[in-house]
């Protein structure tokens, strides 16, 4: 680590969007595995939290599993995940991925199971009273009633793993990370350019998100997604645009 | 089977990676996943001493950001224009990589703590500053109104009404600052060898397997630990939110 021999000048923001500019094969491609490596650990963790938080909620079960493993997943120092990861798994993308779906995980079970939970009991009691099947219930009314809730879990966990992934390159697992953590070959104003990108990188994460989270909330839900907007109080389901 | 002494190669060169000098390193040597025998002869010279800066880290950076951040909330408590360009602020702040947030700090403040202290408290600031102005802002109407009606000071409805009433919401924000500090604290140790991150980046450079994996695993449980204990103490603080849920 060579570190705080580069000078900083005003201009060494300039410099970075013309580094940028430069090196756009770098750039576009760091970018590159920087998503890649965000969307394995964002499919795998979809892949089981959606399921297992709608299925808890269906069943109103588990509520303390769900609800702290949010908080304790948040509280998950990552580079310490990544340098677990890094012994159990060995040098590679592995660890990384590993250790963003661990954060990504709780952020998208707490909130599927919050939402399935919270789905009004009397429109439940309607659709069995209608003779629906438990998993017509699931896929017709808890599940769309839910969705947006869902989603705005998906988005948090979307930002906060595009973010984290950053710290791949601490143990060089690619990414934009890597361009950080070389200032001796790229100089502040490549580290700045890439920070700049994995900025970039999470909001449009969060605005991507956002709008597939207005896409699937039923219209006549619209005003009311502001209801179940984050509790600051536990801070269960706490959007932070990271 | 008979090995004749010609055919044992010679014993590799084994970096001794903080093993007994001269005996046998066992696991140490081995260079394994984990080795215990390494965590306990290395607490109290290695771990321990990490694990307390870990604490003087976290404890400096939650207790000044929340001294900015109370003071910010209640600026936009009163003046609700403050509210946009100090969130802007913070949440710009917010933005920033934290393996870049320190690097660019070294050239205005070297390789020190005050670097480390500096990107830490602006870590803090958009999670307590939203949490506190929350917190404010949901206190009920009627009870301001009753407040006033009962010929209560300003003063006097702030620390008697309102921040008790916030006291959930405030308590949420530090106990979220606080593992959140804790997360960051370790990705500090790039810039200045101290805190727990300090033996996980050691580790990495020198490949040593249990140094990372076991500070890690300490880090973990720290954070763990705080969250938890946080928890306690806001249940203690205000047990009047248990009672209304459970109610």
């Amino acid at each position: 680590m060579i570190l705080g021999y580069d000078s900083f000048r005003p201009s060494t923001f300039v410099d970075a969007f013309r580094f940028m500019y430069d090196n756009p094969g770098l750039m576009w491609s760091k970018i590159l595995e920087h998503l890649v490596i965000s969307g394995e650990a964002m499919g795998i963790a979809l892949l089981i939290a959606i399921p297992l938080g709608v299925w808890l909620g269906h069943l109103h079960r588990g509520e303390f599993l769900a609800i702290n493993l949010a908080n304790v997943g948040r509280a998950l120092p990552s580079l310490a995940v990544i340098a677990i990861g890094l012994g159990v798994f060995g040098i590679g993308t592995t660890n990384v991925v590993f250790a963003l779906v661990i954060l990504a995980f709780p952020l998208m079970l707490t909130n599927a199971y919050v939402g399935v939970e919270g789905v009004d009991p009397d429109a439940i009691e309607a659709a069995r009273g209608m003779g629906m099947r438990p998993h017509q219930i699931v896929l017709k009314i808890e599940l769309p009633l839910a969705l947006p809730l869902i989603f705005a879990g998906i988005k948090t966990a979307a930002v906060y793993v595009v973010a984290t992934a950053t710290l791949g390159g601490v143990v060089g697992g690619g990414g934009l990370g890597d361009i950080i953590v070389n200032q001796a070959s790229y100089f502040l104003k490549g580290v700045i350019a890439a920070s700049i990108a994995v900025a970039v990188l999470a909001f449009a994460a969060s605005f991507v998100f956002g709008l597939l989270q207005r896409a699937v909330t039923p219209r006549g839900l619209r005003r009311k997604v502001k209801l179940i907007e984050p509790d600051v109080s536990t801070g269960v389901a706490e959007a932070v645009t990271a | 089977m008979i090995i004749t002494a010609a055919a044992v190669p010679p014993p590799p060169v084994i970096p001794n990676y903080g093993g007994p000098p001269g005996g046998k390193h066992g696991c140490i040597a081995q260079n394994g996943t984990f080795c215990w025998e390494w965590v306990k002869g290395h607490w109290g010279d290695i771990l321990q001493p990490r694990l307390l800066e870990h604490l003087e880290m976290t404890a400096i950076a939650v207790g000044i950001g929340f001294a900015i951040a109370f003071a910010a909330a209640l600026l936009a408590y009163r003046k609700s224009w403050f509210e946009t360009p100090f969130g802007v602020f913070s949440a710009f702040l917010y933005t920033i990589p934290s393996l870049a947030l320190f690097q660019l700090l070294v050239p205005f403040t070297g390789l020190t703590m005050l670097t480390i202290e500096i990107g830490l408290v602006g870590y803090t600031l958009l999670i307590l500053f939203r949490n506190i102005l929350e917190g404010l802002r949901g206190v009920p109407g009627d009870v301001l109104e009753a407040a006033r009606g009962m010929g209560l000071t300003r003063r006097q409805m702030l620390f008697r009404v309102e921040l008790p009433l916030a006291l959930p919401a405030i308590s949420a924000g530090i106990r979220i600052a606080v593992v959140t500090t804790i997360s960051l604290a370790t990705v500090a140790a790039y810039i200045t060898p101290l805190g727990l991150g300090q033996p996980i980046f050691n580790g990495l450079q020198t490949d040593f397997t249990t140094e990372f994996v076991a500070t890690g695993a300490l880090a973990v449980a720290l954070a763990i630990g705080a969250d938890g204990l946080l928890v306690v103490v806001q249940r203690a603080l205000t047990p009047w939110v248990r009672a209304r849920r459970t109610a």
